[in-house]
């Protein structure tokens, strides 16, 4: 996982800094702005693996971040397949590359909304 | 002038699977497909390879789909060789699942039907609910049971046409599209037609428009009364594989996707989707897996069916323009294997296949018959 991210935010007119809070990337503490999206956090975290495609198996990482391409799949709090660019980032979230297609289960997905 | 053996007017499944039989056979084939505008049921279809209940009060079409289907690996193997591509033929049966039990009344009594008209190698079973459950786990307790025969199958239905077009094209099949077909006129053997502002002539000419058959057939004394018939299907994000049969409204592809349909309406041709149709399909789909309530939809998508007005294709070669034939079915994945090897050598000269004889399109003439299709 690189660190050094391609992406910096945008500087507000505001002086005051962004908040921040802590998120969990495949087991490794974040810490991100508040009030972006998931994605938005962990390009600029520096991370560029997202998943790995379903037929193939390859690294993706998210291209529209606008909620079309479905290239930003990842586990948040234990729920597969959410598009990270649609989920805002909330502090304690825990998140894990999704590998290969989603296995579907009964219901009682943790973290279900 | 453009010139060649053989004109196929439209480039659907239908189309595409005649004219690379009929290059097989030797002959120089033109395809003449509309543009984007078209409607088209090859690309929004449902990939079933499906014979179970087919030809309920016509055995010949059981019979003929059941050809078909024991044809399709032949034409699978012929694809991959050619081209490369797998069309992801799987057959390990097919299920048609009953919410009800007349529904398993019904179908028994007419699996049976079909049995003691076509043989005992039409085989199916009936599987109450336990025994469905036993083959497919994440079968929900709505469901009532299933019929269960062995000739089933699935297939990726746009890696077929694909494939239909490459190996096609290597056979030296010329496919040109923005070509709709206003005008073709006949005289002394040869079939001219105006199609994309240029003129294209022939000593043959089939008909394989799909809806587009309807105002054609007339030009070449033919008769073709399709009608279109809308099908709406939902369609998953990629999933673990965990359906191993192909179901009559639910199954999953090769690639992990998992497709329900499909709804029958009779709205014309209008191609749009409906939130309430959409919502009753998702429903259904529940229903019959539970599971799929967690599933995340990603597309929905609506097509026209090409239906005629008994559910049974329309093969005919015209008398009065000879030269001239009509193909056209609703079935066009599952037949796609007869129209290759079937319908395309007849075509190109071979004999009349004596298999055909029911599916004249000239049937819909005779004002004393009521038809109703059983799609
Ligand atoms: C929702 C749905 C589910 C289905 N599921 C299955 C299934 O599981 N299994 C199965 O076997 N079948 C299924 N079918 C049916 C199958 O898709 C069709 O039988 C098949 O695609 C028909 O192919 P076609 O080439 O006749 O028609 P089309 O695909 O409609 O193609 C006709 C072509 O003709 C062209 N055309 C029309 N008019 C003209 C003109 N005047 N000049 C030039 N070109 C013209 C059009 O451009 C078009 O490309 C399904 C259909 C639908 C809608
Ligand atoms: S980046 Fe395209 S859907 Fe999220």
């Amino acid at each position: 996982m690189a660190t050094n991210s391609l992406f910096r935010p945008l500087q507000g007119p505001s002086s005051t800094p962004a908040r921040s809070v802590k998120i969990e990337f495949d087991g490794r503490a974040l810490q991100v702005q508040e009030g972006v999206s998931v994605a938005a956090a962990l390009l600029s975290a520096g991370v560029s693996r997202f998943r790995t495609s379903v037929v193939s198996e390859t690294p993706r990482a998210p291209y529209c971040m606008m909620g079309v391409c479905f290239e930003c799949l990842v586990e948040i709090d234990g729920q597969a397949s959410r598009q990270s660019c649609l989920v805002q980032v909330r502090d304690g979230m825990k998140i894990q590359t999704q590998r290969g297609p989603r296995a579907l289960t009964d219901g009682t997905e943790a973290g279900n909304e | 002038m453009n010139t060649s053996d053989l004109l196929v007017i439209g480039g659907g499944l239908v189309g595409a699977s005649v004219a690379l039989g009929a290059a097989r056979s030797g002959l120089k084939v033109t395809v003449l497909d509309e543009d984007d505008v078209a409607f088209r049921a090859s690309r929004g279809n449902f990939g079933l390879v499906w014979v179970q209940s087919k030809g309920f009060t016509l055995p010949d079409y059981a019979r003929w789909s059941l050809a078909s289907a024991q044809s399709w690996p032949e034409l699978s193997a012929y694809l991959k060789e050619r081209t490369g591509i797998d069309v992801e033929l799987k057959q390990p049966g097919g299920l048609h699942l009953c919410l009800s039990q007349e529904e398993m009344d019904t179908r028994k009594e007419r699996l049976q039907w079909l049995q003691d008209e076509v043989g005992p190698h039409y085989q199916f079973e009936m599987l109450d609910y336990d025994e469905l459950r036993k083959r497919v786990p994440l079968v929900g307790p709505d469901v009532v049971g299933a019929t269960y025969t062995p000739m089933d199958g699935h297939t990726n239905p746009l890696k077929l046409f694909r494939a239909l077009y490459d190996a096609a094209g290597k056979e030296g099949v010329q496919f040109k599209t923005g070509c709709g077909t206003e005008d073709i006129s006949y005289a002394n053997g040869i079939f001219t037609v105006k199609a994309g502002g240029k003129v294209w002539q022939a000593p043959k000419l089939v008909l394989a428009a799909g809806l587009g058959n309807n105002k054609l057939a007339p030009k070449v004394g033919l008769y073709a009364p399709v009608e279109p018939n809308r099908g709406e299907v939902l369609i998953s994000e990629r999933l673990r594989p965990m359906l191993s049969y192909p179901t009559n409204f639910v199954r999953q592809t090769d690639e992990g996707t998992v497709q329900i349909g499909d709804s029958h309406e009779d709205v014309g041709f209008d191609d749009g989707t409906i939130t309430s149709v959409l919502g009753g399909i998702a429903k259904r789909g529940i229903k019959c897996f539970p599971i799929l309530a967690n599933a995340n939809l990603v597309r929905a998508w609506a097509a026209l069916r090409v239906m005629s007005p008994d559910g049974y294709p329309i093969y005919q070669a015209s008398e009065s323009h000879p030269g001239a034939f009509v193909v056209t079915c609703h079935s066009g994945v599952t037949l796609a294997a007869n129209h290759v090897m079937r319908i395309a050598p007849w075509i190109a000269g071979g004999a009349y296949p004596d298999a055909i004889r029911e599916f004249k399109g000239d049937r819909f003439l005779n004002k004393n018959l009521v038809f109703t299709n059983g799609h």
